[in-house]
C-alpha cells in the first residue's frame, strides 16, 4: 500500500529543470534507496517532499491527504521527517539534548516557559533510549560539534527519527565516512526502520549499500524517474548500467 | 549511575544555587554595610543587570543580536514618565504593570517586523526601528519634553511612600531592596525561561536554524516570542531606572545608550547564564568611576573596554568558568 504518492511534481531553477514531472511512490514499511548521478534531482525531491522547497507544478500526496502546501511543521505532525546530506546539528548542545528537543517539539512541549525541561523525565529517558537503538549513548553528554562524522551521521537520523515519523528520508546517511564505517551505520539504521515499521526512503551513491539495504530502488536521471524496482530488477536494467552505472550489460 | 542520571544531574539548579546563595546574602546585607552612594550605584547595576538578562536571551539563546533595546528600556521609563505626568499615578506597581504593558505592546510589534530577518539585517532593523522612537521622544517635546526629559519623583512602594525620608536615604535603602527583590525574581524568572523547552527550543534556533524548522520549531514564531520576552525584561529595567535617575531623556532611546547594553553583555559573556548580569554592574562601576575620575572618560573606558573584550574573548564569567574547570581538573 502507499504511503506517498506524487503526481507530476515539478521544480524548476531557471532553465534546469531539477525535478521533471515525477510521479514518485514509497510504500508502507520499505526501505527504499533513491539513486541517480549527482544533479539527477534526489535531493530537489526529497526537499520538495519535505518542505524545504516548494513545487512548481503537481501535488503530494501522503496517507491520501494532500500536502503539496503544507508547511514543513505540518508535514512534520503528518508524519514525515528527514535527515541532511551535510550534517545538520545543534552543535552546541549535547548527543542528549539534540534528541530530547525533538522529543519535545514531537509532544508540543517546547511551547511552555515556566517549566523545567530537566524535570521532564520521561522525554530524557526516551532520549537516551534512542541514543541506545542508534548505539550513542555512551557520548550523551558530549556536545554534537565533538562527535565523530559517523557518529553525527547516525545522531542526524536518531534526531529525526526521534520525531517517531511515519515515513523517514535520509540524504546520504554514509556520505563522507570511511568505508568501514558505512555497514555498521546501515546496519544500525535498517535495524530500526524495520523493527519500528517505518519507511525509510534513503538517497545514496554507494551502490554496494543501495543493493544490500534496499527492498526496492527508484533510479532518477536529468529530474526524471528512469527506472524502479527490486535490487535484482534494477542490476540488469540497462538504462540504469548505462546511465549510473557506467556499464553495460551487452 | 545511569547515563540519564548523570547527563540531568550535572545540571540541577542545586549546583547553581550553592554559587548563588551567598551572592544573594552579600547582596541583601551590603545596604547595611555599604555607603548610600555604593548602594545606589549598585541599585544602577542591578537594574541595568535586568536589562542585559533581557537583551541576552536574544543574542545568547537565540543568536540575535539587537541594537534597538533601548526602545524598550526607553519605553519603559517613559511609561512611567508619562503616567506621572498624564495619569499622577506614584504607585511603583502600577508603574511596573504599565511599563510590562508597553514594551510588550512596543517588542510585539518591532518583532513582528524585525524577525523576518537574521544576522546584521536584524541588528540593522532594530537598531532603525530604536531610532524613530528616539527622534520622537526628541520632537514631540510638548509631550516628552524633548531634550530637558520628564522627571519622575521618588515612587510609593507597596502602597508606602518613603514620607518624611531624605531622598537620597530612599533610594539607597527601601528602593533598593524593591529593585533587589524585582532583580531576584527576573533573575529566576530568566532561568527558568531559558532552562524550560521553550529555552532549549531557541538554543536549537540559534545552532542551527534549517534543522530547528525540521524538528517542527516554528522558527520565526518563536524568535517572536523571544523578541516579546527580552523586549518585555528590559522594558522593566528602565521602569525601574527612572525613579533612581529621576529624570528621563531622548539619550536613553538613543542607539548608543542599547550599545552600552551590548557592551555589558559582551563584557560579562554571552554564552553564560550570569555573563550579563556580572558584565553590566561591572560596566556600570567601571563608567562611574571613569566619569568620576577624568574628563577623558570616554577614552578611558574605550580602552579598557577594548583590553577587557581582546583579553577575555569569552567575558569575564566564561574565563572565570574556564578557569575554575582547569583549577578543578588540576586538583
Amino acid at each position: 500500500m502507499s504511503l506517498l504518492v506524487t503526481r507530476g511534481l515539478v521544480k524548476h531553477f531557471g532553465d534546469t529543470h531539477a525535478v521533471d514531472r515525477v510521479d514518485f511512490t514509497v510504500r508502507e514499511r520499505e526501505v527504499l534507496a533513491l539513486i541517480g548521478s549527482n544533479g539527477a534531482g534526489k535531493t530537489t525531491l526529497v526537499n520538495l517532499i519535505s518542505g524545504l522547497l516548494r513545487p512548481d507544478g503537481g501535488r503530494i500526496v501522503f496517507q491520501d491527504r494532500d500536502v503539496t502546501h503544507l508547511s514543513v511543521h505540518g508535514r512534520i505532525e503528518a508524519g514525515i521527517a528527514r535527515s541532511f546530506q551535510l550534517v545538520n546539528l545543534f552543535d552546541r548542545l549535547s548527543m542528549l539534548d539534540n534528541v530530547a528537543l525533538a522529543i519535545f517539539s514531537r509532544q508540543g512541549k517546547t511551547r511552555k516557559l515556566m517549566a523545567l525541561a530537566d524535570a521532564d523525565r520521561a522525554v530524557w529517558e526516551e532520549a537516551i533510549e534512542i541514543l541506545r537503538l542508534f548505539g550513542l549513548e555512551a557520548k550523551a553528554r558530549v556536545p554534537a560539534a565533538g562527535l565523530s562524522q559517523g557518529e553525527r551521521k547516525l545522531l542526524d537520523v536518531a534526531v529525526a527519527y526521534a520525531l517517531r515519523p511515519k515515513l523517514l528520508f535520509l540524504d546520504e546517511p554514509t556520505s563522507g565516512v570511511s568505508t568501514r564505517e558505512k555497514a555498521p551505520i546501515m546496519d544500525t539504521i535498517t535495524s530500526v526502520v524495520r523493527r519500528e515499521g517505518i519507511s525509510a526512503a534513503i538517497i545514496e551513491h554507494d551502490m554496494d549499500v543501495v543493493f544490500n539495504y534496499s527492498d526496492r530502488i527508484v533510479a532518477m536521471h536529468q529530474g526524471a524517474i528512469l527506472a524502479d524496482g527490486t535490487p535484482a530488477e534494477i542490476r540488469v536494467n540497462e538504462a540504469v548500467a548505462i546511465n549510473l552505472l557506467g556499464t553495460t550489460h551487452a | 549511575m545511569s547515563t540519564l542520571a548523570v547527563a540531568v544531574e550535572s545540571r540541577s539548579p542545586v549546583r547553581r544555587l550553592v554559587w548563588a546563595m551567598p551572592v544573594a546574602a552579600a547582596l541583601l546585607v551590603y545596604p547595611w554595610v555599604a555607603s548610600q552612594y555604593q548602594a545606589m550605584l549598585l541599585a544602577y547595576g542591578l537594574v541595568m543587570a535586568i536589562a542585559a538578562l533581557g537583551f541576552n536571551l536574544l543574542l545568547g539563546y537565540t543568536g540575535l543580536l539587537s541594537f534597538g533595546h533601548s526602545a524598550f528600556f526607553g519605553v519603559g521609563a517613559y511609561t512611567v514618565a508619562l503616567m506621572v505626568k498624564y495619569l499622577n499615578v506614584g504607585s511603583m506597581e502600577l508603574f511596573l504593570v504599565g511599563a510590562v504593558v508597553g514594551s510588550a505592546v512596543v517588542a510585539g510589534i518591532f518583532g513582528f517586523v524585525c524577525v523576518r530577518y537574521t544576522r546584521i539585517f536584524f541588528g540593522i532593523l532594530t537598531l532603525a526601528l530604536s531610532q524613530v522612537l528616539w527622534s520622537l521622544a526628541f520632537k514631540f517635546f510638548w509631550v516628552t519634553g524633548g531634550t530637558d526629559g520628564l522627571r519622575v519623583p521618588t515612587p510609593m512602594l507597596v502602597g508606602f511612600s518613603g514620607g518624611k525620608t531624605d531622598k537620597i536615604e530612599f533610594l539607597a535603602h527601601a528602593y533598593y531592596y524593591y529593585v533587589l527583590v524585582i532583580f531576584f525574581a527576573c533573575v529566576a524568572s530568566m532561568w527558568v525561561i531559558v532552562s524550560s523547552p521553550f529555552g532549549k527550543a531557541l538554543q536549537a534556533i540559534r545552532d542551527n536554524e534549517t534543522r530547528a524548522e525540521f524538528v517542527g520549531i516554528q522558527v520565526r514564531r518563536y524568535r517572536w516570542v523571544a523578541f516579546l520576552v527580552s523586549g518585555v525584561f528590559t522594558g522593566v529595567a528602565g521602569a525601574l531606572w527612572v525613579p533612581l535617575n529621576g529624570l528621563i531623556t531622548p539619550e536613553n532611546l538613543h542607539w548608543t545608550f542599547s550599545g552600552k547594553i551590548v557592551f555589558m553583555t559582551v563584557l560579562g559573556g554571552f554564552s553564560a547564564f550570569a555573563g550579563p548580569i556580572i558584565g553590566a554592574v561591572l560596566y556600570n562601576y567601571l563608567e562611574a568611576y571613569a566619569v568620576g575620575n577624568t574628563v577623558y572618560w570616554q577614552f578611558v573606558l574605550g580602552t579598557v573596554l577594548v583590553v577587557l573584550v581582546l583579553s577575555l574573548p569569552t567575558g569575564v564569567v566564561g574565563t572565570a568558568d574556564r578557569l575554575i574547570a582547569r583549577w578543578g581538573g588540576r586538583s
